[in-house]
């Protein structure tokens, strides 16, 4: 759907009404993202991260695509191949830091993406579609960051390979099959590194798939807005091009910025030292941790230490790591207020900081050693996380007293609207 | 169907870490988690050297660099291998190709051959396409290959400065509480590494080497020369990846700005 007021495309030079009969490929990106797609015109910086996300996937996509040209997914020869990039490579080491470094960069992202569709409902009527797909996205990427992560055959690249594929051997009966069939063998080894390689290399390209019915699922509502007011009239929105593009821009420019001051200056900070150490299935290192991005889900796995009834503890962590995403899923109708912007849900917005700090503190823990105090620590904050979603959302939605919304995003942007007149 | 369903699963969910944490903290009435001999005595790496390669700006210092090569080859050689560095790559310690070549070509440690006609192994001297040597050791322990030490161990050449100068007598007040932890013979006490009982003998004492350019070789000298080599040898590219740093963050910051104006000027009549 678009509004009736949206910009039409008309070429004016011959090429180009050629090109609109035969393959009107520039009419379908002027309508996605130029002059034919009307926005909201008082979204905030937090809309940048849609287009920042795609922009990390693409960087993702092309420096691992070089680096896959260098790179030997053999588990004799793996972790030295990545040293050859990173040594005699041209422009190796930039290359290999900016995909270890990008992948950080688009889970930074994307989960400021993520907790800004919590704070601003995104996921409510009619944009339900857009946002499940995301969560689809989202576990893509964790997939992909995953298999990427074991590529360089470290300490933490093995390691971590046998904690996460052992995860499914907690399922009953098929679990131990399961896992030898998923590693090609008892423990990560060469089979589970070439599938791994095969898999990392395939998954960006569905995971782009996605992203386009994402977008497509966007364009049939457009854009929320912080009010969470509908459009009513064209004086709600600008076209995209130019108004969001300079926007995006400088929000480009800025991403670009933090990330290159990683790459260059500190490109190790947010790796773990053992991966520097050669895969050796003989000796397990001191602290198995995931990277930054998965210590929250990693602190959830860890939470559940005795059994509950007939369950065993392994089992239940798993189930509860992966129901602290699937959760998300059900967001659209565990959330059943009318409004959707946390500015005008007093109530909702102090339980959202809360979740934001919940989900830092459960970080914390994840990448903690696995001693008794960050244990107790996590048990809390897996709890409230449960909590938050399944049982404070509902309620908090229905005792609720929302504040008075804007009539407009016009009135909201200029203080008074020629429409309510 | 959400919404009955919802708040008892995260109910069970909730109800199944209650129970976890409920056992965990009776556990820790109960018999609280001992204390180690590791908790107590083991040190963080030394902060106080300063690196000339510290910092946005820092590069390496070649003269230190080629000291801490020569600590390198005439003492760690004989149990630690190197095995990403080629003797070409000294070129960027300072060392014209002439000097590399006869390193490669005195090397202790030949160059392995093996005749695919006769099947007869062999040997060969160096030169400077080849990568250093792996050692092959015997003893007790598993010396480490050190190309990649600083970038594998927390505190990087800080932890390596500390760990070559750390040897020390093991404390009267850790063998009183802990009588069990009393360091094994053949091992040697160390409180910056990671179990506290080392394999590997103190390798460095005053004069151990004779530094070529006169600089005195005391423990802490060859300690930090060596530190700085092996940081050389993890991140030989760190010069370079500075020195592209600052223009990429300068183009980035005049191309933000503009993009900062350019966006304030297209939506000047839209606020």
């Amino acid at each position: 759907m678009s509004f009736p007021w949206a910009n039409q495309y008309k070429p004016t030079h011959p090429l180009m009404v050629y090109l609109d009969e035969k393959l009107p490929l520039p009419r379908f990106v002027y309508n996605a993202i130029g002059g034919g797609y009307p926005v909201p015109r008082n979204l905030n910086y937090a809309w940048n991260f849609g287009v920042l996300a795609g922009f990390c996937l693409v960087l993702q996509i092309v420096t691992g695509v070089i680096l896959a040209m260098h790179y030997a997914a053999n588990a004799g020869v793996a972790f030295d191949s990545v040293e050859h990039i990173m040594r005699d490579v041209n422009w190796g080491w930039m290359l290999r830091y900016a995909h270890a470094n990008g992948a950080s960069a688009f889970f930074v992202v994307v989960y400021i993406h993520i907790f800004r569709g919590f704070f601003y409902s995104s996921y409510k009527a009619p944009r339900e579609m857009i946002w499940l797909l995301g969560v689809v996205i989202f576990l893509l990427m964790m997939a992909t960051a995953f298999m990427g992560y074991v590529l360089p055959w470290g300490q933490m690249s093995f390691w971590g390979a046998k904690v996460i594929t052992g995860l499914f051997s907690a399922i009953p009966l098929v679990g131990e099959p399961l896992q030898q069939w998923l590693l090609g063998g008892f423990a990560p080894d060469n089979a589970a590194l070439n599938r791994f390689f095969s898999l990392h290399f395939l998954l960006p390209f569905v995971i782009a798939g996605v992203i386009i019915l994402h977008i497509w699922a966007l364009h049939i509502p457009g854009s929320s807005n912080p009010t969470g007011v509908e459009i009513k009239s064209e004086s709600d929105t600008v076209p995209f091009h130019p108004y969001y593009t300079a926007k995006d821009g400088f929000g480009l420019g800025v991403f670009l910025l933090i990330y290159c001051t990683v790459l260059f200056f500190f490109p190790n900070a947010l790796g773990h030292p053992d991966n520097y150490i050669p895969a050796n299935s003989m000796s397990t290192p001191a602290h198995i941790v995931p990277e930054w991005y998965f210590w929250p889900f990693y602190a959830i796995l860890r939470a559940f230490t005795a059994d509950f009834f007939f369950i065993p503890a392994k089992l239940m962590g798993v189930l509860a790591m992966f129901s602290a995403i699937l959760v998300w899923f059900f967001l659209p109708w565990l959330d059943t207020s009318p409004v959707r912007s946390g500015h005008y849900r007093p109530l909702f917005r102090k339980f959202w900081y809360l979740l934001v700090i919940d989900t830092l503190i459960l970080g914390y823990c994840g990448g903690s050693p696995a001693e008794t105090k960050y244990v107790l620590i996590s048990q809390i904050a897996a709890a409230y996380y449960f909590l938050h979603f399944l049982v404070i959302l509902p309620i908090v939605s229905s005792i609720e007293k929302p504040l008075p919304l804007p009539f407009s995003i016009t009135e909201a942007v200029l203080g008074t609207d020629a429409a309510t007149a | 169907m959400v919404r009955i369903f919802g708040p008892l699963i995260g109910l069970f969910f909730a109800a199944a870490l209650v129970w976890s944490f409920g056992i965990g903290v009776a556990q820790q009435l109960r018999e609280p988690d001992p204390s180690t001999a590791v908790k107590d005595f083991h040190l963080d790496p030394k902060e106080d050297v300063h690196w000339s390669f510290e910092g946005p700006f820092g590069t390496y210092n070649t003269r230190q660099l080629q000291r801490g090569f020569q600590v390198y080859k005439q003492v760690c050689n004989n149990c630690h291998s190197l095995k990403q560095i080629a003797f070409r790559n000294l070129s960027q310690l300072g060392y014209k190709p002439a000097e590399i070549k006869a390193i490669a070509k005195d090397w202790a440690t030949k160059a392995k051959t093996f005749d695919p006609k006769t099947g007869d192994a062999g040997e060969r001297p160096n030169t400077p396409a080849d990568h250093i040597p792996p050692v092959y050791y015997a003893g007790t322990g598993n010396p480490p290959d050190l190309s990649l030490i600083t970038k594998a161990r927390h505190g990087g050449a800080h932890y390596v400065y500390s760990l070559l100068t750390g040897y020390t007598d093991q404390p009267a007040a850790l063998l009183k509480k802990y009588p069990d932890s009393k360091t094994p013979d053949g091992l040697y006490y160390n409180p910056y590494f990671a179990n506290l009982n080392i394999a590997m003998p103190p390798p460095l004492a005053d004069n151990a080497v004779t530094y070529a350019d006169g600089t005195p070789a005391t423990l802490n000298q060859e300690a930090k020369d060596v530190a700085a080599f092996l940081t050389w040898t993890a991140e030989p590219e760190m010069e370079k990846r500075k020195q592209t740093g600052w223009p990429v963050l300068g183009f980035l910051l005049a191309a933000t700005a503009l993009a900062y104006l350019s966006k304030r000027t297209i939506w000047a009549d839209k606020h």
